[in-house]
Protein backbone atom coordinates (compact mmCIF):
# COMPACT_ATOMS: atom_id res chain seq x y z
CA UNK A 1 0.00 0.00 0.00
CA UNK A 2 1.39 3.32 -1.02
CA UNK A 3 -0.50 6.59 -0.76
CA UNK A 4 2.25 9.03 -1.71
CA UNK A 5 0.37 9.90 -4.88
CA UNK A 6 -2.29 11.64 -2.75
CA UNK A 7 -0.16 14.78 -2.53
CA UNK A 8 0.26 15.18 -6.31
CA UNK A 9 -3.30 14.18 -7.24
CA UNK A 10 -5.03 15.92 -4.35
CA UNK A 11 -6.43 18.65 -6.64
CA UNK A 12 -7.90 16.15 -9.09
CA UNK A 13 -9.62 14.22 -6.29
CA UNK A 14 -11.12 17.35 -4.74
CA UNK A 15 -12.35 18.55 -8.13
CA UNK A 16 -13.71 15.04 -8.71
CA UNK A 17 -15.71 15.16 -5.48
CA UNK A 18 -17.01 18.58 -6.54
CA UNK A 19 -18.17 17.28 -9.93
CA UNK A 20 -19.79 14.20 -8.39
CA UNK A 21 -21.66 16.40 -5.88
CA UNK A 22 -22.78 18.78 -8.64
CA UNK A 23 -24.12 15.88 -10.71
CA UNK A 24 -25.90 14.51 -7.65
CA UNK A 25 -27.51 17.81 -6.63
CA UNK A 26 -28.46 19.03 -10.11
CA UNK A 27 -29.99 15.76 -11.27
CA UNK A 28 -31.50 15.07 -7.84
CA UNK A 29 -33.25 18.47 -7.73
CA UNK A 30 -34.53 18.65 -11.30
CA UNK A 31 -35.22 14.93 -11.38
CA UNK A 32 -37.43 15.22 -8.32
CA UNK A 33 -39.40 18.13 -9.80
CA UNK A 34 -40.00 16.10 -12.96
CA UNK A 35 -40.85 13.04 -10.86
CA UNK A 36 -43.69 14.94 -9.14
CA UNK A 37 -45.08 15.72 -12.60
CA UNK A 38 -44.66 12.11 -13.71
CA UNK A 39 -46.36 10.75 -10.58
CA UNK A 40 -49.32 13.13 -10.81
CA UNK A 41 -49.64 12.50 -14.55
CA UNK A 42 -49.66 8.76 -13.99
CA UNK A 43 -52.51 9.21 -11.47
CA UNK A 44 -54.43 11.55 -13.75
CA UNK A 45 -57.83 10.71 -15.16
CA UNK A 46 -56.68 11.57 -18.69
CA UNK A 47 -55.84 8.21 -20.23
CA UNK A 48 -53.56 9.69 -22.90
CA UNK A 49 -51.41 11.43 -20.29
CA UNK A 50 -51.34 8.47 -17.91
CA UNK A 51 -50.50 5.95 -20.64
CA UNK A 52 -47.96 8.25 -22.28
CA UNK A 53 -46.14 8.62 -18.98
CA UNK A 54 -46.32 4.89 -18.37
CA UNK A 55 -44.55 4.40 -21.69
CA UNK A 56 -41.98 7.09 -20.75
CA UNK A 57 -41.26 5.34 -17.46
CA UNK A 58 -40.97 1.92 -19.11
CA UNK A 59 -38.52 3.19 -21.71
CA UNK A 60 -36.29 4.98 -19.21
CA UNK A 61 -36.35 2.17 -16.69
CA UNK A 62 -35.93 -0.46 -19.37
CA UNK A 63 -32.69 0.80 -20.93
CA UNK A 64 -29.30 0.81 -19.21
CA UNK A 65 -28.28 4.25 -17.99
CA UNK A 66 -24.93 3.84 -19.73
CA UNK A 67 -26.71 3.31 -23.06
CA UNK A 68 -28.76 6.46 -22.45
CA UNK A 69 -25.61 8.47 -21.69
CA UNK A 70 -23.90 7.18 -24.84
CA UNK A 71 -26.95 7.94 -26.99
CA UNK A 72 -27.11 11.48 -25.62
CA UNK A 73 -23.38 12.20 -25.69
CA UNK A 74 -22.17 10.45 -28.84
CA UNK A 75 -25.52 10.53 -30.68
CA UNK A 76 -27.41 13.72 -29.90
CA UNK A 77 -24.23 15.58 -29.00
CA UNK A 78 -22.62 14.85 -32.36
CA UNK A 79 -25.78 15.92 -34.18
CA UNK A 80 -25.61 19.25 -32.33
CA UNK A 81 -21.97 19.59 -33.34
CA UNK A 82 -22.77 19.19 -37.04
CA UNK A 83 -24.88 22.38 -37.07
CA UNK A 84 -22.64 25.47 -37.31
CA UNK A 85 -25.52 27.52 -35.90
CA UNK A 86 -25.44 25.54 -32.66
CA UNK A 87 -21.66 25.40 -32.62
CA UNK A 88 -21.48 29.17 -32.87
CA UNK A 89 -24.21 29.79 -30.32
CA UNK A 90 -23.91 30.95 -26.72
CA UNK A 91 -25.06 27.52 -25.52
CA UNK A 92 -22.20 25.66 -27.17
CA UNK A 93 -19.79 25.95 -24.20
CA UNK A 94 -22.40 23.93 -22.27
CA UNK A 95 -23.44 21.62 -25.11
CA UNK A 96 -19.84 20.56 -25.72
CA UNK A 97 -19.39 19.44 -22.11
CA UNK A 98 -19.97 15.76 -21.30
CA UNK A 99 -21.08 16.93 -17.86
CA UNK A 100 -24.41 18.34 -19.04
CA UNK A 101 -25.26 15.21 -21.03
CA UNK A 102 -24.68 13.08 -17.95
CA UNK A 103 -26.65 15.51 -15.77
CA UNK A 104 -29.53 15.38 -18.27
CA UNK A 105 -29.50 11.58 -18.50
CA UNK A 106 -29.44 11.27 -14.70
CA UNK A 107 -32.30 13.78 -14.36
CA UNK A 108 -34.47 11.75 -16.73
CA UNK A 109 -33.56 8.57 -14.92
CA UNK A 110 -34.49 10.04 -11.53
CA UNK A 111 -37.77 11.34 -12.94
CA UNK A 112 -38.73 7.82 -14.06
CA UNK A 113 -37.64 5.88 -10.98
CA UNK A 114 -38.70 8.39 -8.34
CA UNK A 115 -41.87 9.14 -10.32
CA UNK A 116 -42.97 5.53 -9.87
CA UNK A 117 -42.01 5.58 -6.19
CA UNK A 118 -43.96 8.80 -5.64
CA UNK A 119 -46.99 7.42 -7.44
CA UNK A 120 -47.03 4.50 -5.02
CA UNK A 121 -46.61 6.83 -2.05
CA UNK A 122 -49.37 9.17 -3.17
CA UNK A 123 -51.76 6.27 -3.60
CA UNK A 124 -50.96 5.00 -0.13
CA UNK A 125 -52.18 8.17 1.61
CA UNK A 126 -55.54 7.27 3.22
CA UNK A 127 -58.49 8.70 1.26
CA UNK A 128 -60.08 9.90 4.50
CA UNK A 129 -57.26 12.39 5.09
CA UNK A 130 -57.69 13.87 1.64
CA UNK A 131 -61.46 14.05 2.08
CA UNK A 132 -60.98 15.77 5.42
CA UNK A 133 -58.65 18.31 3.80
CA UNK A 134 -61.21 18.96 1.09
CA UNK A 135 -63.92 19.29 3.71
CA UNK A 136 -61.91 22.13 5.21
CA UNK A 137 -62.39 23.87 1.88
CA UNK A 138 -58.87 23.37 0.52
CA UNK A 139 -58.41 23.67 -3.24
CA UNK A 140 -56.76 20.64 -4.95
CA UNK A 141 -53.39 22.43 -5.16
CA UNK A 142 -53.47 23.24 -1.46
CA UNK A 143 -54.49 19.65 -0.60
CA UNK A 144 -51.49 18.43 -2.58
CA UNK A 145 -49.11 20.89 -0.95
CA UNK A 146 -50.30 20.68 2.65
CA UNK A 147 -51.55 17.11 3.04
CA UNK A 148 -51.14 14.71 0.13
CA UNK A 149 -47.47 15.28 -0.78
CA UNK A 150 -46.13 15.73 2.78
CA UNK A 151 -47.85 12.53 3.92
CA UNK A 152 -46.55 10.59 0.92
CA UNK A 153 -43.00 11.93 1.32
CA UNK A 154 -42.98 11.05 4.99
CA UNK A 155 -43.89 7.46 4.21
CA UNK A 156 -41.37 7.29 1.39
CA UNK A 157 -38.42 8.74 3.28
CA UNK A 158 -36.39 5.51 3.51
CA UNK A 159 -37.08 4.70 -0.15
CA UNK A 160 -36.09 8.19 -1.27
CA UNK A 161 -32.88 7.95 0.77
CA UNK A 162 -32.13 4.70 -1.06
CA UNK A 163 -32.87 6.27 -4.44
CA UNK A 164 -30.50 9.14 -3.61
CA UNK A 165 -27.70 6.75 -2.75
CA UNK A 166 -28.37 4.91 -6.02
CA UNK A 167 -28.13 8.25 -7.82
CA UNK A 168 -24.80 8.98 -6.12
CA UNK A 169 -23.42 5.70 -7.41
CA UNK A 170 -24.89 6.24 -10.87
CA UNK A 171 -22.91 9.49 -11.22
CA UNK A 172 -19.78 7.33 -11.56
CA UNK A 173 -20.87 6.61 -15.15
CA UNK A 174 -19.82 10.19 -15.97
CA UNK A 175 -16.22 8.99 -16.11
CA UNK A 176 -17.05 7.08 -19.31
CA UNK A 177 -17.54 10.29 -21.31
CA UNK A 178 -14.32 12.01 -20.26
CA UNK A 179 -15.80 13.81 -17.24
CA UNK A 180 -13.24 13.66 -14.44
CA UNK A 181 -15.65 12.96 -11.58
CA UNK A 182 -14.55 11.08 -8.48
CA UNK A 183 -14.13 7.77 -10.32
CA UNK A 184 -12.58 9.58 -13.28
CA UNK A 185 -9.99 11.06 -10.92
CA UNK A 186 -9.23 7.60 -9.54
CA UNK A 187 -8.82 6.23 -13.05
CA UNK A 188 -6.43 9.07 -13.84
CA UNK A 189 -4.34 8.27 -10.77
CA UNK A 190 -4.35 4.60 -11.72
CA UNK A 191 -3.22 5.38 -15.22
CA UNK A 192 -0.49 7.80 -14.21
CA UNK A 193 0.95 6.05 -11.16
CA UNK A 194 0.35 2.43 -12.23
CA UNK A 195 -1.09 1.80 -8.77
CA UNK A 196 -4.20 -0.33 -9.10
CA UNK A 197 -5.89 -0.70 -5.74
CA UNK A 198 -5.04 2.33 -3.63
CA UNK A 199 -6.86 4.97 -5.74
CA UNK A 200 -9.93 2.73 -6.00
CA UNK A 201 -9.93 2.14 -2.25
CA UNK A 202 -9.68 5.88 -1.59
CA UNK A 203 -12.64 6.72 -3.82
CA UNK A 204 -14.65 3.79 -2.46
CA UNK A 205 -14.22 5.24 1.02
CA UNK A 206 -15.23 8.71 -0.23
CA UNK A 207 -18.37 7.26 -1.88
CA UNK A 208 -19.26 5.49 1.37
CA UNK A 209 -18.83 8.71 3.36
CA UNK A 210 -21.05 10.59 0.89
CA UNK A 211 -23.66 7.80 1.08
CA UNK A 212 -23.68 7.95 4.88
CA UNK A 213 -24.12 11.73 4.76
CA UNK A 214 -27.12 11.28 2.45
CA UNK A 215 -28.68 8.61 4.67
CA UNK A 216 -28.15 10.69 7.81
CA UNK A 217 -29.52 13.76 6.06
CA UNK A 218 -32.71 11.94 5.11
CA UNK A 219 -33.04 10.51 8.62
CA UNK A 220 -32.93 14.00 10.10
CA UNK A 221 -35.08 16.12 7.79
CA UNK A 222 -38.82 16.21 8.31
CA UNK A 223 -38.60 14.01 11.37
CA UNK A 224 -42.16 14.36 12.61
CA UNK A 225 -43.11 11.52 14.89
CA UNK A 226 -45.93 9.34 13.64
CA UNK A 227 -48.96 10.35 15.65
CA UNK A 228 -50.91 7.58 17.25
CA UNK A 229 -54.53 7.70 16.21
CA UNK B 1 13.95 -49.61 -0.66
CA UNK B 2 15.91 -46.52 0.14
CA UNK B 3 17.47 -46.64 -3.28
CA UNK B 4 14.18 -46.89 -5.15
CA UNK B 5 12.91 -43.93 -3.19
CA UNK B 6 15.97 -41.92 -4.16
CA UNK B 7 15.59 -42.84 -7.80
CA UNK B 8 11.93 -41.93 -7.78
CA UNK B 9 12.79 -38.65 -6.14
CA UNK B 10 15.43 -37.99 -8.77
CA UNK B 11 13.03 -38.82 -11.55
CA UNK B 12 10.47 -36.48 -10.08
CA UNK B 13 13.04 -33.71 -9.78
CA UNK B 14 14.19 -34.18 -13.35
CA UNK B 15 10.62 -34.19 -14.60
CA UNK B 16 10.04 -31.04 -12.60
CA UNK B 17 13.02 -29.29 -14.17
CA UNK B 18 12.01 -30.44 -17.63
CA UNK B 19 8.47 -29.14 -17.19
CA UNK B 20 9.64 -25.74 -15.94
CA UNK B 21 11.99 -25.51 -18.89
CA UNK B 22 9.11 -26.22 -21.22
CA UNK B 23 6.84 -23.83 -19.38
CA UNK B 24 9.46 -21.10 -19.77
CA UNK B 25 9.20 -21.48 -23.50
CA UNK B 26 5.52 -20.74 -23.45
CA UNK B 27 5.32 -16.96 -23.44
CA UNK B 28 2.18 -14.88 -23.11
CA UNK B 29 2.25 -11.43 -24.68
CA UNK B 30 -0.21 -8.82 -23.47
CA UNK B 31 -1.83 -6.71 -26.18
CA UNK B 32 -4.30 -3.82 -25.90
CA UNK B 33 -7.71 -4.27 -27.50
CA UNK B 34 -8.07 -0.59 -28.36
CA UNK B 35 -7.20 -0.22 -32.06
CA UNK B 36 -3.90 1.61 -32.41
CA UNK B 37 -3.01 1.46 -36.10
CA UNK B 38 -0.50 1.02 -37.57
CA UNK B 39 1.07 -0.44 -34.41
CA UNK B 40 -1.59 -2.94 -33.47
CA UNK B 41 -5.15 -3.44 -34.67
CA UNK B 42 -7.49 -6.24 -35.56
CA UNK B 43 -8.30 -6.83 -39.20
CA UNK B 44 -11.89 -7.22 -40.34
CA UNK B 45 -11.55 -10.98 -39.90
CA UNK B 46 -10.55 -10.56 -36.26
CA UNK B 47 -6.86 -11.35 -36.78
CA UNK B 48 -4.20 -9.19 -35.23
CA UNK B 49 -2.10 -7.18 -37.61
CA UNK B 50 0.20 -4.19 -37.43
CA UNK B 51 3.82 -3.47 -36.68
CA UNK B 52 3.80 -4.91 -33.17
CA UNK B 53 1.96 -8.21 -33.74
CA UNK B 54 4.46 -8.82 -36.57
CA UNK B 55 7.35 -7.94 -34.29
CA UNK B 56 5.99 -10.34 -31.66
CA UNK B 57 5.84 -13.15 -34.24
CA UNK B 58 9.36 -12.37 -35.46
CA UNK B 59 10.81 -12.15 -31.95
CA UNK B 60 9.18 -15.45 -30.98
CA UNK B 61 10.60 -17.15 -34.06
CA UNK B 62 14.07 -15.97 -33.08
CA UNK B 63 13.63 -17.13 -29.49
CA UNK B 64 12.04 -20.43 -30.62
CA UNK B 65 9.30 -19.78 -28.09
CA UNK B 66 5.67 -20.79 -28.17
CA UNK B 67 3.89 -17.45 -27.90
CA UNK B 68 0.27 -16.54 -27.40
CA UNK B 69 -1.54 -13.20 -27.13
CA UNK B 70 -3.65 -12.16 -24.18
CA UNK B 71 -6.00 -9.31 -25.07
CA UNK B 72 -6.96 -6.67 -22.53
CA UNK B 73 -7.52 -2.95 -22.15
CA UNK B 74 -4.47 -0.74 -22.56
CA UNK B 75 -4.36 0.45 -18.97
CA UNK B 76 -4.57 -3.13 -17.74
CA UNK B 77 -1.33 -4.19 -19.45
CA UNK B 78 1.15 -3.31 -16.70
CA UNK B 79 -1.08 -4.65 -13.88
CA UNK B 80 -1.43 -7.90 -15.90
CA UNK B 81 2.34 -8.08 -16.23
CA UNK B 82 2.81 -7.55 -12.50
CA UNK B 83 0.21 -10.16 -11.58
CA UNK B 84 1.79 -12.79 -13.90
CA UNK B 85 -1.12 -12.95 -16.32
CA UNK B 86 1.26 -12.06 -19.14
CA UNK B 87 5.03 -12.35 -19.50
CA UNK B 88 5.84 -9.64 -22.02
CA UNK B 89 4.19 -6.41 -23.16
CA UNK B 90 5.42 -5.42 -26.58
CA UNK B 91 2.76 -2.81 -27.26
CA UNK B 92 3.89 0.80 -27.68
CA UNK B 93 5.06 1.12 -24.09
CA UNK B 94 7.38 4.13 -23.80
CA UNK B 95 10.29 3.66 -21.43
CA UNK B 96 9.63 6.14 -18.62
CA UNK B 97 11.11 6.41 -15.10
CA UNK B 98 7.66 5.79 -13.53
CA UNK B 99 7.16 2.57 -15.45
CA UNK B 100 10.75 1.49 -14.78
CA UNK B 101 9.92 1.53 -11.09
CA UNK B 102 7.39 -1.25 -11.57
CA UNK B 103 8.61 -3.19 -14.63
CA UNK B 104 11.85 -3.74 -16.59
CA UNK B 105 12.34 -2.84 -20.24
CA UNK B 106 14.30 -4.28 -23.15
CA UNK B 107 16.28 -2.05 -25.47
CA UNK B 108 14.01 0.36 -27.37
CA UNK B 109 12.66 -1.07 -30.62
CA UNK B 110 11.34 2.22 -31.94
CA UNK B 111 11.24 5.94 -31.22
CA UNK B 112 8.42 8.38 -31.80
CA UNK B 113 7.49 12.01 -31.13
CA UNK B 114 4.24 13.52 -29.88
CA UNK B 115 2.12 15.56 -32.29
CA UNK B 116 -0.55 18.21 -31.69
CA UNK B 117 -3.70 17.90 -33.79
CA UNK B 118 -6.41 20.54 -34.05
CA UNK B 119 -9.05 22.10 -36.29
CA UNK B 120 -7.54 22.99 -39.68
CA UNK B 121 -9.10 26.46 -39.63
CA UNK B 122 -8.10 27.44 -36.12
CA UNK B 123 -4.85 29.20 -35.31
CA UNK B 124 -3.57 27.26 -32.32
CA UNK B 125 -0.20 27.87 -30.72
CA UNK B 126 0.56 24.69 -28.76
CA UNK B 127 2.46 26.38 -25.94
CA UNK B 128 1.03 26.61 -22.41
CA UNK B 129 0.33 30.32 -23.01
CA UNK B 130 -1.22 29.70 -26.43
CA UNK B 131 -3.56 26.99 -25.14
CA UNK B 132 -4.69 28.92 -22.08
CA UNK B 133 -8.36 28.18 -21.40
CA UNK B 134 -8.52 25.59 -24.20
CA UNK B 135 -9.58 21.98 -23.83
CA UNK B 136 -6.85 19.41 -24.47
CA UNK B 137 -7.69 15.77 -25.13
CA UNK B 138 -5.23 12.96 -24.33
CA UNK B 139 -5.36 9.22 -23.77
CA UNK B 140 -5.28 8.58 -20.02
CA UNK B 141 -2.41 6.23 -19.35
CA UNK B 142 0.09 7.63 -21.84
CA UNK B 143 3.24 9.70 -21.62
CA UNK B 144 1.26 12.40 -23.46
CA UNK B 145 -1.11 12.64 -20.50
CA UNK B 146 1.80 13.02 -18.07
CA UNK B 147 3.32 15.75 -20.28
CA UNK B 148 0.08 17.69 -20.67
CA UNK B 149 -0.76 17.41 -16.97
CA UNK B 150 2.63 18.83 -15.97
CA UNK B 151 2.90 21.77 -18.37
CA UNK B 152 -0.73 22.58 -19.22
CA UNK B 153 -2.63 21.36 -16.14
CA UNK B 154 -2.79 24.78 -14.49
CA UNK B 155 -3.97 26.84 -17.44
CA UNK B 156 -5.91 24.50 -19.72
CA UNK B 157 -8.70 21.97 -19.20
CA UNK B 158 -7.53 18.40 -19.79
CA UNK B 159 -9.88 15.62 -20.88
CA UNK B 160 -8.63 12.09 -20.31
CA UNK B 161 -9.92 9.41 -22.67
CA UNK B 162 -9.59 5.64 -22.72
CA UNK B 163 -9.55 5.37 -26.45
CA UNK B 164 -7.87 7.46 -29.10
CA UNK B 165 -10.85 7.14 -31.46
CA UNK B 166 -13.02 8.88 -28.86
CA UNK B 167 -10.64 11.85 -28.73
CA UNK B 168 -10.66 12.15 -32.51
CA UNK B 169 -14.46 11.97 -32.54
CA UNK B 170 -14.72 14.69 -29.89
CA UNK B 171 -12.07 16.76 -31.70
CA UNK B 172 -14.10 16.59 -34.93
CA UNK B 173 -17.27 17.61 -33.11
CA UNK B 174 -15.46 20.48 -31.41
CA UNK B 175 -15.74 19.24 -27.84
CA UNK B 176 -11.97 19.23 -27.57
CA UNK B 177 -9.85 22.03 -29.03
CA UNK B 178 -6.60 20.16 -29.52
CA UNK B 179 -5.18 16.70 -28.91
CA UNK B 180 -1.70 15.38 -28.21
CA UNK B 181 -0.92 11.91 -29.51
CA UNK B 182 1.72 9.67 -31.01
CA UNK B 183 2.94 11.18 -34.27
CA UNK B 184 3.37 7.81 -35.97
CA UNK B 185 -0.21 6.90 -35.10
CA UNK B 186 -2.14 10.09 -35.79
CA UNK B 187 -0.29 11.45 -38.80
CA UNK B 188 -1.58 8.69 -41.13
CA UNK B 189 -5.09 9.19 -39.71
CA UNK B 190 -5.06 12.79 -40.99
CA UNK B 191 -5.24 11.43 -44.56
CA UNK B 192 -8.56 9.80 -43.71
CA UNK B 193 -11.39 11.83 -45.36
CA UNK B 194 -13.32 11.81 -42.06
CA UNK B 195 -10.54 13.88 -40.56
CA UNK B 196 -10.25 16.40 -43.39
CA UNK B 197 -11.09 19.26 -41.01
CA UNK B 198 -8.12 18.38 -38.80
CA UNK B 199 -4.48 19.32 -39.26
CA UNK B 200 -1.14 19.05 -37.51
CA UNK B 201 -0.35 21.87 -35.10
CA UNK B 202 3.28 20.93 -34.67
CA UNK B 203 5.45 18.39 -32.88
CA UNK B 204 5.77 18.68 -29.10
CA UNK B 205 9.28 19.43 -27.82
CA UNK B 206 11.46 16.59 -26.53
CA UNK B 207 10.88 16.02 -22.84
CA UNK B 208 12.00 13.41 -20.31
CA UNK B 209 8.31 12.77 -19.59
CA UNK B 210 7.94 11.25 -23.06
CA UNK B 211 10.45 8.60 -22.05
CA UNK B 212 13.39 7.16 -23.83
CA UNK B 213 12.06 5.23 -26.78
CA UNK B 214 9.62 2.34 -26.76
CA UNK B 215 10.65 -1.06 -25.42
CA UNK B 216 9.14 -4.38 -24.50
CA UNK B 217 8.22 -4.65 -20.82
CA UNK B 218 8.89 -7.69 -18.62
CA UNK B 219 8.34 -8.33 -14.93
CA UNK B 220 10.87 -6.74 -12.63
CA UNK B 221 13.86 -9.02 -12.12
CA UNK B 222 13.03 -11.32 -15.03
CA UNK B 223 16.49 -10.68 -16.48
CA UNK B 224 16.72 -13.99 -18.34
CA UNK B 225 13.66 -13.22 -20.45
CA UNK B 226 14.72 -9.59 -20.92
CA UNK B 227 18.11 -10.74 -22.22
CA UNK B 228 16.52 -13.27 -24.59
CA UNK B 229 14.26 -10.55 -25.96
CA UNK B 230 17.20 -8.17 -26.32
CA UNK B 231 19.17 -10.75 -28.27
CA UNK B 232 16.19 -11.48 -30.51
CA UNK B 233 15.50 -7.79 -31.13
CA UNK B 234 19.15 -7.15 -31.93
CA UNK B 235 19.34 -10.07 -34.37
CA UNK B 236 16.19 -8.80 -36.13
CA UNK B 237 17.86 -5.42 -36.51
CA UNK B 238 21.18 -6.90 -37.66
CA UNK B 239 19.86 -9.08 -40.47
CA UNK B 240 17.41 -6.51 -41.84
CA UNK B 241 14.20 -8.30 -40.79
CA UNK B 242 13.26 -5.35 -38.58
CA UNK B 243 13.69 -2.99 -41.52
CA UNK B 244 11.43 -5.18 -43.70
CA UNK B 245 8.62 -5.19 -41.14
CA UNK B 246 9.06 -1.47 -40.52
CA UNK B 247 8.72 -0.62 -44.21
CA UNK B 248 5.35 -2.34 -44.38
CA UNK B 249 3.89 0.14 -41.87
CA UNK B 250 5.98 3.31 -41.80
CA UNK B 251 7.46 5.53 -44.47
CA UNK B 252 10.18 6.91 -42.22
CA UNK B 253 12.92 5.31 -40.16
CA UNK B 254 11.71 4.80 -36.61
CA UNK B 255 14.71 2.93 -35.22
CA UNK B 256 16.26 6.15 -33.89
CA UNK B 257 15.15 9.70 -33.12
Amino acid sequence: MDFHWLSSFYGELVRGIGLTMQLLLISGFFGFLLAVGVALGRLSKFAVLANGLRFYTSVLRGTPLLVQIYILYYGVGSVFASFPLIRGSMLWPYLREGFWYVAFALTLSVSAYVGEVLRGGLRAVPRGELEAARAYGMRPWLVLRRVWMPRALQMLRPTLAGESVMLLKATALASTVAVTDLLGAANLVRAQTLRVYEPLLVVAVIYIILAIIIEQGFARIGKTPQRQA
Amino acid sequence: MKKTLLVTLQACLLAGIASTAMAADKLVFGIALEPYPPFSFKSGKGEWSGFEPEMITAVCERMKADCSLNEMSWDGLIPALKSQQVDVVLNSLSITPERQQVIDFTQPYFFTRALWIGDRNLELDPTPAGLKGKIIGVQGSTTHAAFVKKYYGETSTIRYYNDQDDILSDLRSGRVDIMLADQLVVEPLLDNPDNSMLASKGVAPLDPLFGDGVGAGVRKGNDALRERLNVALQSLRDDGSYEKIRQRYFKTDISAL
